[in-house]
């Protein structure tokens, strides 16, 4: 006997209603049985990151959470990134293309929903309000939370900065502690 | 791939494809067994299982990989295995249901019925006298044995030399990794009674060849579709056994079966690389120039030979390209193959060139440091150096035109211009252990027919042929044999043909990766695509260019000479309102034929083959590390890639390459292996037993650009794939030796770990205690 169960959710701002079985991923549900298959799996334990998407505003591993614990739930997607499937690429994107933040492309998704994530948190935005705009210190270590086997990262951890600098608000100037280097502005 | 619209075998759409079923595979648990007998009948009479398939039930198919050489033992790679396992993860049978989850609890119902047998798992058990023969046909469980040079004069030399160094060298086994394991769909096509196969895989028209030989299939009868590719670095430049068996099981159902690897599959049952020895003996004078080279060189190959390279492929490029970069006058190298129960190897990335380079620098270091001498001094005194290209070596390679003094010289430079030695020096005195290493190395690449064949495979590549064909709104398909999957073909051959016909790059559509559209080709990998595939293309494009001035200059009443194509449009030197745009060009050769004469008529297209000899790239690498003597954690603190690829077609796509070469070259020094156990389980099966690299073990990566143009390529560039990787490890060896340099201690193998630094401090200040 199936173990299954009815639920709905929201996904890019999008209504859904199906019946899962318990044990399905919810990798497996967005990309199968509902069609998103921009989120890609790298190892189904929760290690590469390649799954990411953000449910109800955290960054969670599509992998490790299963289908049923999103009823209820809103889930962004990278599909749910740009303003529609042919409209223009948000900020993130574009500047991932600009920086060559990608190769083959397959860990893609899971970096651009932690990135965007993470650029959402209440936490950074304050310290982003602040005057203290995502160092690359920073980024790199926020970046090492997932795998990308092609690009060595600088393309993403350089494309993260930008994206944060671009959107640091207007007027909350750099405050730069007296006697300490600038940071790098590669 | 940024708005989610990338596809990926895992991603083609299953609502289009009524009945699709999924694949898992039954894998052995020992590391070699005798197969007694398999029950399949509980897992046939699971719930939704469409089919479980046996080495027995699909006619015992396999694989042949062949050299055509007395020194190569030809052996079978089964596609399941029917009467003996020799790794862990060998599969045994398919099973085939309507759900991945189902598939896989099935799996569980096989009665498999095994005899273990003793298994070996290092290439000192496996050439032991009393050792199992994991090959009947294979004595010592050697598969290639090649002498592949030698020298009489190589005892005076010894006898008389300034001196010798003796040393072994050893890289461990490693995963290639790719993001995207292996994945394949395959589908009967009725229509076209054609057996239709989506594979993750750098080789299109190979996976046609292998399916159809191990089936018995015509080419014709089976069509290989590479989508969106999620990296290979050579793991998938082979034909992997599970493809054809989905391949053989969506024959016999006649409906579409896909199977995605997980990644316990990918670390334990595709292919690794890598793991090698090398027992070398070099001569050199008081002056520190090597006099003569002897190498032992021995491959772990694990269980099979793998289609089509066959398991030589790591032995012959290690034997035959060892001296490198540096001037050799004699030279002795023998080159073997052994088999071990582990998993098969592929062509990883660099494949043998990390070992050789790591090998080279080493030798220089080391006698550097025994006649008391600069080591780059020691490497100038042996570098092949300007005016003496095009230079033949005693292995036979001709070198062309490459910067290998120049390039050492300036990483030098910028190395000390950007205080490296100064913060070493601050580092030490902080009470770190800290240091610096060099490599130079070059890289042979895009090698044609002509090259390959010395290696007598039978089945030889080398040839690439692209179509470049413009369509009546003036737009380009360009065709090529070559596979890309992430090194930005079709950024890089739009380059190279919009450029020769004077339209925008946007304009060129690249189409690869499909068996039915191109001609027979030879797919990514060997860094060949942008020389091969790509000079291929531009050889196309220059005849579709002639077709348009010809064509431009019947309309315009002119002389083809003074037609030029720029711009998107084709215009007479010296006339400014003599002009037709190109878009009107393709238009009128198209739907007004008759407007044209009879020999410009009919299409504008070419298919032009290249099959170039070959062309070397070449790099010097700075690698600086440091180490927590506490710990012996070894952190990546600085590198420098000083890198000469001939013409840079685009700068940011070379960049790339250099970056995640370094980033795989450097975690093969520092994290990557592949372990088993004493009984031969694989223990590196999840990634948190592989090390792969994240962005907290790197460092920002500096690149800087020579450019010494290529003759023996349409575009005077080289190819650069895998330099990284090459150069990688060696640099970061030799730093880390320079950081042990106050102890006695130097390391001569891949990966340096922790442990092993931390248990070298341990002996060196048990030691000093002692003489203290």
């Amino acid at each position: 006997m199936k173990d299954t169960h009815a639920i709905q959710l929201q996904v890019n701002g999008r209504h859904h209603e199906l019946v899962v079985e318990a044990r399905r991923t919810l990798a497996d549900m967005l990309r199968h049985d509902l069609g998103y298959t921009g989120t890609h799996l790298g190892c189904e334990h929760g290690i590469c990151g390649a799954c990411t998407v953000i449910l109800d505003g955290s960054p969670v591993r599509a992998c490790l959470v299963f289908g049923v614990q999103a009823d209820g739930a809103s889930v962004r997607t990278v599909e749910g990134l740009a303003e529609g499937p042919t409209g223009p690429l948000s900020d993130l994107q574009q500047a991932f293309s600009d920086h060559h933040a990608l190769q083959c492309g397959f860990c893609t998704p899971g970096f651009l929903m932690l990135a965007e994530a993470y650029l959402a948190e209440a936490a950074y935005l304050a310290e982003a309000e602040d005057g203290h705009p995502l160092s690359e210190e920073r980024a790199r270590e926020l970046v090492a939370s997932n795998l990308c086997r092609c690009t060595g990262y600088q393309g993403i951890i350089d494309a993260l900065v930008a994206t944060a600098r671009a959107r640091q608000p207007s007027g909350t100037a750099r405050r730069e502690p007296a006697g300490q280097e600038p940071a790098d502005d590669r | 791939m940024l708005v989610g619209r990338g596809r990926f075998v895992a991603d083609l759409e299953p609502r289009t494809r009524p009945g699709l079923l999924h694949a898992a595979f039954v894998r052995s648990p020992y590391p070699h067994a005798r197969l007694t007998g398999i029950d399949v009948g509980a897992a046939v009479s699971h719930d939704g299982v469409a089919g479980v398939f046996t080495a027995a039930s699909l006619g015992h198919p396999y694989l042949l990989a062949m050299l055509e050489r007395d020194e190569f033992v030809p052996t079978r790679m089964p596609i399941l295995a029917w009467d003996r396992v020799r790794f862990v993860g060998e599969p045994v049978a398919l099973v085939v249901a309507d759900d991945a989850y189902l598939a896989e609890d099935a799996t569980e119902d096989v009665e498999v019925d095994w005899a273990p047998q003793p298994a070996v798992t290092t290439m000192n058990a496996a050439r032991a006298a009393d050792a199992p023969r994991l090959h009947e046909e294979a004595d010592g469980n050697c598969l290639v044995d090649l002498l592949m040079f030698d020298d009489d004069r190589l005892g005076g030399i010894f006898a008389s030399t300034a001196l010798t160094v003796d040393a072994t060298f050893a890289s461990a086994r490693v995963a290639a990794l790719p993001l995207e394991g292996r994945a394949c769909l395959a589908e009967w096509d009725d229509r076209d009674e054609q057996l239709v196969i989506h594979v993750s895989t750098q080789v299109p028209h190979q996976v046609r060849s292998g399916v159809a030989q191990a089936l018995g299939l015509p080419e014709r009868a089976v069509r290989v579709i590479a989508p969106d590719v999620g990296g290979g670095f050579g793991l998938k430049c082979v034909v992997g056994r599970e493809e054809v068996a989905v391949a053989a099981a969506a024959l016999r159902l006649q409906r579409p079966v896909r199977w995605t690897e997980d990644r316990q599959e990918n670390l334990t049952a595709s292919f690794h690389g890598h793991e090698q020895r090398y027992q070398v003996r070099a001569a050199f004078d008081e002056r520190g120039r090597i006099l003569a080279l002897d190498a032992e060189i021995e491959c772990d190959i694990g269980a099979y030979s793998a289609f089509p390279f066959t398991c030589a492929v790591e032995p012959l490029m290690a034997a035959t390209e060892l001296p490198g970069v540096y001037k050799v006058p004699a030279y002795r190298a023998r080159g073997r193959a052994i088999t071990t129960n582990k998993a098969p190897t592929a062509p990883y990335r660099g494949v043998s060139r990390p070992q050789i380079v790591l090998v080279m620098e080493r030798l220089m270091e080391k006698a550097a440091a025994a006649l008391s001498l600069d080591p780059l001094e020691v490497r100038r005194r042996n570098l092949i150096s300007p005016g003496e290209f095009p230079y033949t070596g005693v292995n036979r390679i001709t070198y062309d035109e490459g910067s290998y003094r120049e390039s050492l010289d300036l990483a030098e430079k910028l190395v000390a211009e950007r205080a490296w030695p100064a913060e070493r020096d601050q580092l030490r005195q902080a009470g770190r252990l800290a240091g610096i290493g060099f490599s130079c190395f070059s890289e042979r690449t895009a090698y044609g027919t002509p090259t390959m064949s010395q290696r007598r495979m039978r089945m030889t590549p080398g040839y690439d042929t692209a179509m470049v064909r413009m369509d009546p709104t003036g737009e380009v398909i360009v065709t090529t044999g070559t596979c890309g999957h992430g090194q930005g073909h079709e950024t890089t051959f739009a380059q190279i043909v919009a450029d020769r016909l004077g339209v925008h790059p946007d304009q060129v559509r690249l189409r690869q990766g499909d068996t039915d559209l191109a001609s027979y080709g030879w797919g990514t990998w060997g860094s060949r695509s942008v020389v091969i595939g790509g000079g291929a293309a531009g050889r196309a494009a220059d005849i579709v260019a002639g077709q348009l001035r010809r064509v431009a200059a019947s309309l315009l009443e002119a002389s083809p000479d003074d037609v030029e194509l720029a711009g998107g449009a084709a215009r007479i030197r010296g006339d400014a309102t003599a002009a037709i745009g190109i878009g009107e060009l393709a238009r009128v050769v198209h739907f007004q034929a008759h407007r044209v004469a009879e020999d410009l008529r009919y299409g504008l297209e070419a298919r032009v083959t290249y099959d170039p000899p070959g062309t070397f790239s070449n790099a010097c690498h700075a690698a600086m590390v440091v180490i927590d003597p506490g710990t012996g954690g070894i952190r990546l603190h600085r590198y420098l890639v000083v890198e000469d690829c001939g013409v840079v077609i685009n700068p940011m796509v070379v960049d790339g390459q250099v970056r995640g070469g370094v980033t795989q070259g450097a975690a093969a020094a520092l994290l990557e292996r592949v372990c088993f156990d004493a009984g031969g389980q694989p223990v590196s099966t999840t990634l948190m037993d592989y090390l792969a690299p994240t962005a907290a073990e790197l460092c920002p990566v500096e690149i800087v650009h020579l450019e010494t143009p290529s003759q023996f390529s349409e575009t005077g560039a080289k190819g650069m794939g895998e330099g990284g990787t090459i150069g990688a490890p060696a640099a970061v060896l030799n730093a880390i030796n320079d950081a042990m340099s106050d102890t006695d201690v130097r390391f001569d193998h891949i990966p340096v770990l922790p442990q092993d630094v931390s248990a070298a401090l341990d002996r060196t200040r048990n030691t000093k205690r002692g003489a203290g």
